[in-house]
């Protein structure tokens, strides 16, 4: 349990509260659930827009000359598809090939990178990369405590960005663009976390509720809404993204988590590619494989899943889908071959529920079918 | 539709309304507000037996499950279907359209040990604490 004297809090937390936000204590940081509702907000962001504090999030900056070589050889992902203005999404893989966290990493210029990390990974991330910089020429540096970071999401979210940031709107997906905002250095990227288009605004905490006030004044034509980590939860996983500590930690693999298209086998050496190479010849032992109810009920994080009375294993992250109307989740399951389509159960609340196995994303947003 | 004032409330956050040997069951306004969107409701079975503070019933929110106690003994009169069908009408008319099911008291004294109006206003300001 984490005690009220340790909770942290965003510079936008009183905003949040005045907007209705019901806060709780996420990981060490208040932050708001949800405001009038997670369905309006979740269907705020599938059809128009919606807002985000995603000020937890850190940032970690990687310059010098050894920049790419530092996050090529800690990364699975190939850095060369993070040209300058583009961003990768990626797993730093720990020596056994499982995730140290899963990152977005930014090529803001040459030899000057910026990667987004998880909230509760930012200081063992800063670690573990400033420990393989060891013998290189290269700065890592965890800035994490000086930025806050707004997320704004949906379909409308470019039409009413267009012009307070055209650059923005110019950007292709993971594209990533410096701007000055009301005279801060900002950085705002085309991602997000939710499979609908946006952008991500990371920010100097001076200027962030100016940010979030001037978003909310832009969005009003679009009825955006404050969301919060409820929709925020609801959205990714109905995306299929993966939420660190939950989905992914150290103890599973990149192809474990079923995200084997991060792995650029071909870029070279990297750490734990051998152990990834011997996973991919022998065949995995457990995979995160999505499923869908076909019966009423919602499924939730540890509830058991069979297959023809056989236990295959437990959902890591399930809820009920606002966009499809019924039970979603995913779980590692000891049968790696399991196809969309096939019949298993769930117990809920003591009772067998049935369910199939079914494609992961589970409902492709805008995100998706993304063109400039 | 019965007023907030004229049910008897449980410590698990059910409403009761007794009309002589039947009495109507649903979740308080209070719950419906603190759970959010309810998503999903699995009512008691046909004519099954329930046992006071014992659960009968699931409500479940995209958050949260939360169990359903019976507020007293008896046997299930009726049941609610349209819930099953829309379960956000428990947010929209917790107190009216969204009553729950309907119980054939076995014994009507046990209504009185409940709490009414101002206790449970008072009971959830201390649950707040």
């Amino acid at each position: 349990m984490t005690t009220a004297a340790t909770v942290r809090k965003t510079v936008l937390n009183e905003t949040m509260s005045k907007a209705g936000g019901k806060m709780v204590d996420f990981h060490g940081w208040e932050l708001p659930i949800q405001f009038e509702g997670i369905l309006k907000e979740h269907a705020a962001v599938r059809n128009s827009a919606g807002i985000f504090d995603v000020s937890h999030m850190g940032q970690v900056f990687v310059t010098g000359p050894d920049s790419f070589k530092l996050l090529q050889k800690t990364n699975a992902n190939d850095l060369r598809k993070a040209t300058v203005g583009k961003g990768v999404y990626s797993h730093l893989l720990n020596e056994n090939g499982g995730l140290v966290d899963d990152i977005i990493a930014f090529c803001l210029a040459l030899n000057r990178y910026l990667v987004i990390v998880n909230a509760t990974t930012s200081t063992k991330d800063f670690n573990w990369l400033s420990a393989k910089a060891a013998k290189m020429n290269v700065t890592v540096e965890n800035k994490s405590d000086a930025y806050s970071m707004v997320a704004v999401q949906g379909p409308n979210v470019p039409k009413m960005m267009e012009i307070f940031a055209p650059e923005a709107v110019k950007l292709p997906r993971f594209g990533i663009v410096e701007k000055k905002l009301f005279g801060a250095d900002c950085f705002i990227s085309r991602t997000g976390y939710t499979g609908e288009d946006g952008f991500e605004i990371t920010a100097p905490h001076a200027v962030i509720i100016n940010i979030w006030n001037k978003m909310m004044e832009l969005g009003k034509p679009y009825n955006i809404v404050p969301c919060g980590l409820g929709a925020r939860d609801t959205l990714r996983l109905e995306s299929g993204y993966l939420l660190y500590g939950q989905d992914v930690d150290d103890d599973h693999t990149t192809y474990e988590s079923n995200y084997g298209w991060v792995v650029a086998m071909d870029k070279g050496d990297f750490t734990a590619k051998d152990i990834l190479l011997k996973q991919k010849a022998e065949g995995l032992r457990r995979k995160l494989t999505g499923l869908t109810l076909t019966a009423g009920g919602v499924p939730r994080p540890g509830c058991k899943v069979f297959k023809g009375g056989k236990e295959l294993g437990q959902l890591a992250s399930a809820t009920y889908s606002p966009t499809l109307k019924k039970g979603i989740g995913v779980g590692y399951m000891s049968d790696p071959n399991l196809k969309p389509g096939e019949p298993l159960e769930v117990e809920i609340h003591g009772k067998r529920v049935p369910a199939t196995a079914a494609k992961v994303p589970f409902h492709k947003g805008t995100a998706f079918t993304f063109k400039l | 539709m019965p007023k907030q004032e004229e049910v008897k409330y449980t410590k698990t956050h059910e409403w009761i309304l007794a009309q002589g040997q039947e009495a109507t069951v649903g979740l308080s306004d209070h719950a419906q507000h603190e759970m959010g969107d309810i998503v999903f409701v699995e009512l008691p079975k046909s004519a099954q037996k329930v046992e006071k503070e014992k659960p009968c019933a699931v409500v479940e929110s995209v958050k949260s499950a939360f169990d359903i106690y019976a507020p007293v003994s008896g046997q299930i009169s009726a049941l609610n279907e349209e819930v099953t069908k829309d379960p956000a009408l428990i947010n929209q008319s917790p107190m009216d359209k969204a009553w729950l099911f309907k119980i054939q008291l076995s014994d009507t004294d046990q209504i009185k040990d409940l709490m009414d109006w101002t206790a449970y206003q008072e009971f959830i300001k201390q649950a707040a604490h």
